[in-house]
């Protein structure tokens, strides 16, 4: 720095240390005020919308506060948790429901993610076409994929018919959505068609980090194809595992859009999940308290499964 | 299963390559079963959307369902604009989506840079807020926001007089700018600008230039890569945003695509109408993806580096 400023000033007597302390603080004022100024814009829009609504979250779960009230909104202390857990069977079925739902759908959406990656991964002629069809359903909205296969599931819809023409009429399809057995697992299996192709390119992009050498030193060792993945590409797979299941589990458990658009929470509430019950609560009915309990208590799940997978994935070392 | 395998220079002989010609025929079998699967909802919409009810329900029981045959026509469509201005929703998510994407492109790697290269007091507490909310699903605060905007100052116009009123439901601005600053493209930025040379900063600083000229003039030059990452990642979300507008917009005309849809449903619509509508909204972003696929396929890869 010292030296490049004597060659842009030449005409200047060399910069005397005391002068050069100078200047330089001077541009450390500017720095901190142009760091301030140019940060500003996204900070103080994350301050009043991510943080004032998380500190509110805390906030109104202590209240009974009402989206629309002349009222201001009381201090209730821990009343609308105990309700939660004590007085509200359908908020208990949520959670329930929800965790139903991420049992199944974050190992087999992860697994079937990680096959579709290892078969797109290889130098075959087409792969990258294969590669855009699996991404499709992942740039389709899950409000048209939601209605799309609402279709697909009526009594008389596709689904229905491609069972009774592959089994020549043996097995009867089900009014998927309209059963309180089946219509958790029909929505089960369109939540992972439509996102797995996302947690492919993850996969994918972890699996080009391996280097070649190590298949082929494998390969030199008589290795076959099951004791190569086994041995070279999962453990280098570890840091995108770690990340695909939390980003499945997290987005598993704030299920709310198929909920929505196919079938309200019902039947019989077989698929209502903690966000939906929240929005019910505390946006329809309009008791925000109860729905900010619903959302903190949710956030809290999140945070803890977060920090759980992350511990119990790294301790596998 | 199949492996990657990558061709050697050593001779294989012969059982070696047949081998690996069988697992090749299992592989492509494999990855056309699963295109088959991925994509058949979307050619059935698609070709459902051509046809009356009467033949969708009929032609359901064979492939003819998958096959544009028989009754086409784009009554369907003409019926969706008929009964919903589906025009204005497409206008209110071209319009939200774009602010939303260009706004948050300025916003955040401003943001970005000044983390990344600037000392600054308040770096230290803005980067924790930051990492911080990564992971925070919007779900978590949707509530309590919708109570915070029911409460926000806002200007009204009343006869072309400017006045105070509180409440954004059914605004613009309410789908718009609490979604501009982005914890996660504040991230991404701030990565990124990282692997620039601090060296370009210094020459620059030396010939006269403020730090707003270095991040116009140098580095957002050099970030392309970044900025497309980020863009994709923000406007997929915004347009099939379907919550937030549920909640905060009631007014038809602020509508965006997904919740006019929803709103059209329950009209109780015929089937080639819905899905006249929804291969409507799908076909803009899947031109946009087919047109930029390499983009999108990096981006998704660059969002999985912070695992």
């Amino acid at each position: 720095m010292a030296s490049s400023t004597t060659s842009v000033a030449p005409a200047r007597p060399p910069a005397t240390p005391d002068l050069a302390r100078r200047r330089s603080s001077a541009g450390a004022r500017g720095e901190r005020r142009s760091g301030l100024a140019m940060a500003a814009p996204a900070a103080i829009l994350l301050g009043l919308f991510l943080i004032v609504p998380v500190l509110l979250a805390f906030g109104l779960s202590f209240t009974n506060a009402r989206l629309i009230s002349p009222n201001p909104p009381r201090f209730v202390g821990l009343d609308n948790f105990i309700r939660a857990f004590t007085q509200d069977p359908v908020f208990l079925r949520s959670v329930l429901n929800t965790f139903l739902f991420a049992i199944v759908v974050v190992p087999v959406q992860a697994g079937l993610g990680l096959l579709l990656a290892v078969l797109v991964n290889q130098k075959l002629r087409g792969v990258t076409f294969f590669r855009i069809v699996y991404f499709i359903p992942v740039v389709t909205s899950i409000v048209v994929v939601s209605i799309l296969w609402k279709f697909m599931y009526q009594p008389t819809g596709l689904i229905n018919s491609f069972i009774d023409t592959m089994t020549f009429g043996v097995l009867q399809g089900a009014d998927w959505l309209n059963n309180p057995r089946t219509a958790l697992p029909a929505i089960i299996v369109l939540s992972i068609w439509q996102a797995v192709g996302f947690h492919m390119l993850i996969w994918l992009s972890g699996l080009q980090t391996i280097p070649g050498e190590l298949y082929e030193a494998a390969r030199m060792d008589g290795a076959d194809a099951w004791a190569q993945f086994k041995n070279v590409t999962w453990p280098g797979l570890r840091s995108t595992m770690i990340f695909v299941l939390v980003t499945i589990t997290i987005s598993a458990l704030g299920l709310f859009v198929q909920i929505d658009v196919m079938t309200q929470g019902g039947p019989q509430n077989s698929t209502t999940t903690i966000v939906y019950h929240a929005v019910r609560k505390g946006y329809r009915e309009q008791e925000t308290g109860y729905g900010a309990a619903i959302s903190l208590i949710f956030f809290v799940l999140v945070l803890v499964i977060a920090l759980v997978q992350r511990f119990v994935t790294r301790e596998k070392d | 299963m199949a492996t990657i395998t990558a061709p050697s220079s050593r001779q294989l002989d012969r059982t070696e390559r047949q081998q690996r010609r069988r697992r090749n025929v299992w592989s492509y079998l494999a990855m056309a079963l699963f295109a088959v699967i991925f994509l058949f909802p979307m050619v059935f919409m698609f070709i459902s959307s051509l046809k009356p009810d009467a033949q969708i329900l009929s032609d359901v029981r064979s492939l003819n369902a998958f096959l544009p045959v028989g009754d086409l026509s784009l009554d369907n469509y003409r019926d969706v604009f008929d009964r919903v201005p589906v025009a204005r929703f497409m206008i209110n998510s071209v319009l939200i989506t774009t602010l939303i994407v260009v706004l948050g492109l300025v916003v955040n790697s401003m943001c970005g840079f000044a983390l990344s290269r600037l000392e600054w007091k308040g770096r230290g507490a803005v980067l924790a807020v930051v990492i911080a909310t990564l992971i925070v699903p919007f779900e978590t605060i949707a509530i309590p926001m919708v109570y915070w905007v029911s409460k926000l100052p806002t200007l009204v116009f009343e006869g072309g007089v400017p006045k105070y009123d509180f409440g954004w439901l059914n605004t613009y601005q309410v789908q718009i700018i609490p979604f501009i600053a982005n914890a996660f493209s504040i991230f991404l930025f701030t990565q990124y600008f990282s692997t620039i040379p601090k060296s370009l900063d210094e020459a620059a600083r030396i010939d006269g230039a403020g730090w707003f000229t270095i991040y116009r003039k140098i580095v957002v030059p050099l970030a392309g890569p970044a900025f497309a990452t980020v863009a994709i990642l923000t406007f997929l979300p915004a347009w099939n945003s379907y919550l937030w507008p549920l909640m905060v917009v009631q007014e038809e005309n602020l509508r965006p695509v997904m919740v006019g849809m929803q709103y059209f449903f329950q009209l109780n619509p015929a089937w080639g109408e819905v899905m006249a509508y929804t291969t409507l909204i799908t076909l803009p972003v899947l031109i946009v993806f087919l047109s930029f696929q390499r983009a999108f396929v990096s981006s998704v890869a660059a969002s999985g580096v912070k695992g």
